[in-house]
């Protein structure tokens, strides 16, 4: 098959995204924007880096959409007529569904397992009072935060038990859904057939926010993107 | 501490993530075949893991819907309209009585009614009460092999679909000849809709108009358009 230009946008994120880490390990930010905003993303990044010390890794990929374009793709309609046939785009949506909830799964119950074995939850995730909870999360909002690399505050530790217990909601909820009449108690305990996928797409709204928040966050102390790769910290330093 | 400018900063790289919308991945072909890959393990994982002779929850008659959802990929207006007096089901494969069937003759079969949920895998679901006769009582009657692995339907409306031979023995398995103590509006699928309480809506045919008993699995109008064949509930 020729190597078409439309194939280099899509290996060329991809290639940014698994270059990130290491990037992000000599302490920089990474952007990634389109060939012409480019130019002026790295003037940013020069100005921003004689400010502050840090550097700014500037990655391209495809051509900018166009406001419309973008506009459009927010439109559901428009975007499943765009893949032909919604009946169809429905069933490759399921595929991609009923693949990747493996992925969910194994590296769920994986997670688990280490994470009792290694004791990383006793350590890490065991409650605060909520005071606590109720400080750093102001804390947070006001970016006064402490920040110790490999050390979880009392709303990071409120957020993983969170979003774990969400992933157990997907779970269950999924099962009661993919297997309704295997499974119906499970849909009894979730009030329902519409209970359970009402209970599936907030799990799934929570693990989205927790996602975008704790990336954001991330993203700001550059570093941890290190540790929450790679499982330790690199260097234990002032990380700002 | 935490900079309000790094806030911005990062903002930025978050916002400019957004921009990667060109990305489609379910074109490729590679990634088809994995999607196929997983189906398969799918149904492996059901039939072995999940596939008993489990019936489907049934609920009180108050529940039912009387104005049942229509559902197909054209619209009522170009349904088939099927002559009862003209009508044959066709019978084929492994067989001993291959002779057509009447509607008269079909209607003839003892009924039974039950009201169960159909599911839709476009995410809709909705109760409702089915009359007509278990496809075991006419597989039975025929004189079907048993022992083949597949039941297949072609339909007035260009639908194809296939079961295995387990859930066409499903005592919930119905030939289904009313909707609502109704006899089919002709849209719904007259003379008689499959109606298969463990299985999603697609893989519940209706103008049913041939039945195939055979051991090669056969293809689905959806299966084909990338659904998972096995579909079990």
């Amino acid at each position: 098959m020729p190597i078409r230009r439309r194939h280099l946008f899509r290996v060329l994120p991809m290639l940014a995204l698994a270059a990130a880490p290491a990037r992000a390990r000599e302490g920089g930010l990474v952007v990634i924007c389109d060939t012409t905003l480019a130019p002026a993303m790295r003037k940013v990044g020069a100005a921003f880096k004689a400010n502050s010390g840090v550097p700014v890794f500037v990655f391209t990929t495809g051509p900018p959409p166009t406001l419309p374009q973008l506009l459009r793709d927010i439109d559901v309609e428009f975007a499943l007529a765009r893949h032909g046939d919604p009946c169809i785009a429905t069933a490759t949506a399921i595929a991609w569904h009923l693949a990747v909830m493996w992925l969910l799964a194994v590296s769920y119950i994986l997670f688990l397992l280490l994470g009792a074995l290694s004791g990383h939850f006793w350590r890490d995730f065991l409650p605060r009072c909520p005071r606590s909870i109720a400080r750093d999360f102001i804390g947070a909002l006001r970016f006064r935060l402490e920040h110790r690399l490999g050390e979880y505050n009392a709303v990071q530790k409120a957020a993983c038990r969170g979003v774990l217990a969400a992933v157990a909601v997907m779970i269950v909820s999924g099962i009661a859904i993919w297997k309704p009449v295997q499974t119906y108690p499970f849909e009894r305990l979730l009030a329902g057939f519409q209970g359970a996928r009402l209970a599936h797409f907030i799990g799934m709204t929570g693990i989205v926010l927790f996602l975008i928040v704790y990336v954001a966050f991330s993203l700001l102390v550059a570093r941890t993107l290190d540790a929450m790769v790679l499982g330790r910290a690199v260097a234990q330093q002032d990380t700002r | 501490m935490l900079a309000r400018r790094n806030v911005l900063q990062s903002g930025l790289s978050l916002g400019a993530l957004t921009l990667l919308t060109g990305c489609d991945l379910s074109d490729h072909d590679n990634v088809q075949r994995l999607l196929a890959r997983f189906s398969e393990w799918n149904d492996m994982v059901q039939a072995f893991l999940l596939g008993g002779p489990r019936l489907a929850p049934t609920f009180p008659e108050a529940m039912a819907v009387k104005d049942f959802r229509y559902n197909a990929w054209y619209g009522p207006e170009k349904a088939p309209h099927l002559d009862p007096t003209d009508y044959r089901l066709m019978l084929a494969g492994r067989i001993d009585d291959k002779r057509p069937w009447t509607v008269a003759e079909l209607y003839a079969l003892p009924q039974v009614s039950q009201v169960t949920r159909h599911v839709c895998v476009e995410g809709w679901s909705m109760i409702g009460k089915r009359s007509g006769t278990p496809l075991r009582t006419f597989l039975e009657q025929i004189g079907a092999d048993s022992t083949a692995r597949y039941v297949r339907f072609e339909c007035a409306d260009g639908y194809y679909e296939g079961i295995d031979m387990p859930t066409a023995l499903h005592p919930q398995t119905l030939m289904a000849f009313r909707l609502s103590d109704e006899i089919l509006p002709a849209e719904y699928g007259d003379p008689f809709k499959l109606r298969i309480p463990t299985k999603p809506g697609f893989k519940n045919p209706k103008f049913v108009i041939a039945i195939y008993i055979t051991n090669h699995q056969p293809r689905g109008y959806w299966t084909d358009r990338g659904y998972n064949w096995f579909s079990g509930f």
